[in-house]
């Protein structure tokens, strides 16, 4: 990596933070590559803990790895009995795993149970410079930290749990550098949907994005993670910024964070990880914040959005054959006519949740909103913290009586009506407003519509029952 | 799992950009703590209606979309989420290749730890690949994954490309778990001079 001269050549963060945990190199295969930190939840784990109970193997580094149950839980009462017998025996075996294998966890009645990227975080579990994985594709979630962190399929989980390491190739680096001061009303949110918007949901395949710029560094760490959350939509497995003392500040008294002397050693590490002045990337993209507007979707997948006050685009005005059937098709599915704005259009459900804006900060945003007023009666709203210490803090501020007074339903920590598999589900035809992360056919229940926006949008379209811009409610 | 070295087949045609895992395999089918099942489940919400009746209109319902054990998708197959249950849903089905101008990067490395190749050709030739399955659907493909070689309905071959290692592990039944193994010497030397990050434990 060094030049004859001795003056090393320029590199990312995620050149750094790769080459920091290189273990072998072997002529014909991937890097084996090191994790320092493995999130494990109940439903992409349980056929790798069969391959290791197959093969008679151990966890190599139980005190790398955390457990929580997030997708399958039901958000009732958590007093109450899961009445689907299917998810609480996933759930039951997830526990038992965990204890066979010396794994702590946070079940259904733990006081840390929450969305496995919403509780890694919070318990100061991610820091810079690290690699981290989840069978869970918006593990790009911890690159707001600074992290190389990604999703895996359930053989590289068996393969994480077994050695801690991974064989991997690199990815491609592609900056998305984000300039300018963001108008009031639009958010991390809208940023990322607008990003997707225009490279499409394949635009960062085979690439890491680093996220740049100072409309980034204003950003909070509970904006950054938004953003990074959805790098998967924009096709890229990991998506990162560099740590900067807003990440340190977050981390700062955290559960798992160094304190004392471990903590300046650790400032001193985290320091070198930003990306040198100079350092190439294979993409790049810019993005003026200033022009901005609240953004949402329109289709049937992440890329499909627009800004609030513009209106679905015309397949007729599409020259691309199957670009044209693709659009076309999404407007069948979601029932909406091309050339027409969106504002106006009725909702039947608003979920607010999901590791994408379930944080504290997404919840005061909502409240903002439904403070002193009522939800439509014609629409049924879900607010769904993103863990029980999230929940915690938002009863703390007394957020949840302003969405109980506004008539929302204020639930129990879980992934819940983003991948609908605990019940908590569209109905076939319905319109949601979701500030989840994917808009797929079917993502929130069979037949189920979904338009993707910020907390704010969110909040507003619960109040008037239609999909409407926040900022007329600000 | 079978060698996929060399074989030829029908294509069951999806001529759909962006097919993602929650119509590969809806996220409701993923309570499930093994793998069984899976097959009958894929493509559940386009191949069955809301009272649970096989759509007549859907490829895998025709005889001659049953008869593929290759799949031709449109741009960006695979994009979603990691689960591994896709790959397992379409090899349970009886899929042994999916060809594509392009895959999602997490379903390509799962479909390749589950020995389903994902077959990236230009987008030129999988449009005529789906002009000549639509012409004649009994047209069959020749999947060659030592030569890396695919020929056409027309006789013509076209090559393309795969990740080395993951080829030979598939070619030769390498367990990729057990290679990781094999290397526990240098794991426990890089722990050894790695610095202290997180105890969960603690």
């Amino acid at each position: 990596m060094s030049q004859g001269n001795g003056v090393r050549r320029p590199r990312t963060i995620i050149e750094k933070v790769w080459d920091q945990h290189v273990v072998a190199e072997r002529a014909g295969a991937p890097t084996l590559l090191y994790i320092d930190l493995h999130l494990v939840h109940e439903v992409t784990s349980p056929q790798a803990f069969s391959g290791l109970r197959e093969r008679g193997l151990k966890v190599r580094r139980p005190d790398l790895t955390i457990g929580t149950t997030d997708h399958s839980i039901p958000t009732h009462d958590r007093s109450l009995p899961i009445l689907d017998k299917v998810a609480e025996a996933q759930i039951t075996q997830f526990e038992k795993n965990c204890r066979d294998f010396g794994i702590p966890f946070y079940g259904p009645h733990s006081n840390n149970q929450g969305i496995v990227h919403i509780i890694g975080p919070e318990q100061g579990l991610t820091q810079p410079g690290m690699t981290v994985v989840c069978g869970d594709s918006h593990t790009a979630t911890h690159g707001a930290f600074g992290a190389l962190a990604f999703g895996i399929g359930t053989s590289q989980v068996e393969h994480v749990l077994a050695t801690q390491c991974l064989l991997q190739t690199p990815s491609q680096s592609y900056e998305v550098r984000v300039d300018g001061t963001l108008k009031p009303g639009v958010g991390a949110k809208d940023i990322i949907l607008n990003l997707i918007s225009r490279i499409g949901i394949g635009g960062g395949t085979g690439c890491v994005f680093e996220y740049t710029g100072s409309a980034i560094r204003a950003l909070s760490m509970e904006e950054r993670m938004t953003i990074c959350n959805m790098s998967i939509e924009g096709g890229a497995r990991a998506g990162l910024v560099s740590p900067d003392d807003t990440t340190y500040q977050y981390l700062a008294g955290r559960h798992y964070a160094p304190a004392g002397p471990a903590w300046e050693r650790a400032l001193n590490f985290w320091r070198q990880l930003p990306s040198d002045d100079g350092a190439q990337f294979d993409e790049r993209i810019e993005i003026d914040a200033s022009a901005l507007e609240p953004m949402i979707t329109f289709g049937t997948n992440p890329g499909m959005g627009i800004p609030i006050t513009s209106s679905v685009p015309d397949p007729s005005s599409i020259s691309d054959p199957l670009e044209r059937e693709s659009l076309g098709k999404a407007l069948r599915y979601m029932d909406l006519p091309a050339g027409k704005p969106l504002l106006g259009h009725p909702v039947n459900v608003v979920f607010i949740g999901s590791c994408t804006n379930s944080r504290i900060s997404d919840l005061r945003a909502a409240a903002a909103i439904f403070k002193g007023r009522k939800v439509s009666p014609k629409v049924r709203v879900m607010v769904v913290p993103g863990s029980q210490t999230v929940k915690a803090q938002a009863q703390a501020e007394g957020l949840d009586r302003i969405f109980k007074e506004a008539g929302a339903d204020w639930r129990e920590a879980g992934c819940s009506m983003c991948i609908a598999m605990n019940g908590d589900q569209l109905q076939p035809g319905e319109y949601s407003v979701s500030t989840s992360n994917r808009n797929f056919e079917g993502r929130q229940g069979k037949g189920g519509r979904t338009f993707l926006a910020s907390p704010l949008t969110a909040a507003a379209s619960a109040v008037t029952g239609v999909v409407t811009d926040a900022r007329t409610l600000l | 799992m079978e060698r996929s070295n060399k074989f030829t087949s029908r294509l069951a045609p999806l001529p759909i950009d962006n097919i993602d895992t929650d119509q590969i395999i809806p996220a409701r089918f993923l309570k499930t703590i093994s793998k069984a099942g899976l097959g009958d489940q894929l493509f559940y919400d386009w191949r069955y209606d809301a009272s649970g009746k096989p759509n007549p209109d859907f490829i895998l319902n025709k005889p001659e979309g049953r008869a593929a054990h290759i799949l031709l998708a449109g741009d960006n197959f695979g994009c979603g989420s990691s689960r591994e249950h896709a790959p397992w849903a379409l090899t349970q089905y009886g899929f042994r290749a999916v060809i594509s101008s392009s895959f999602a990067d997490i379903f390509r490395g799962n479909a390749l730890k589950n020995s389903l190749l994902p077959i990236v050709i230009p987008l030129d030739k999988l449009e005529a690949l789906f002009v000549a399955v639509t012409a004649d659907p009994a047209a069959t493909v020749t999947v060659d994954l030592e030569q890396q070689v695919l020929t056409l309905p027309d006789g013509s071959i076209t090559n393309f490309p795969i990740d080395a290692f993951a080829k030979h592990c598939i070619l030769e039944g390498v367990d990729e778990l057990g290679y990781i193994l094999q290397q526990q010497d240098a794991i426990s030397a890089y722990e050894a001079r790695r610095p202290i990050t997180v105890n969960t434990l603690a």
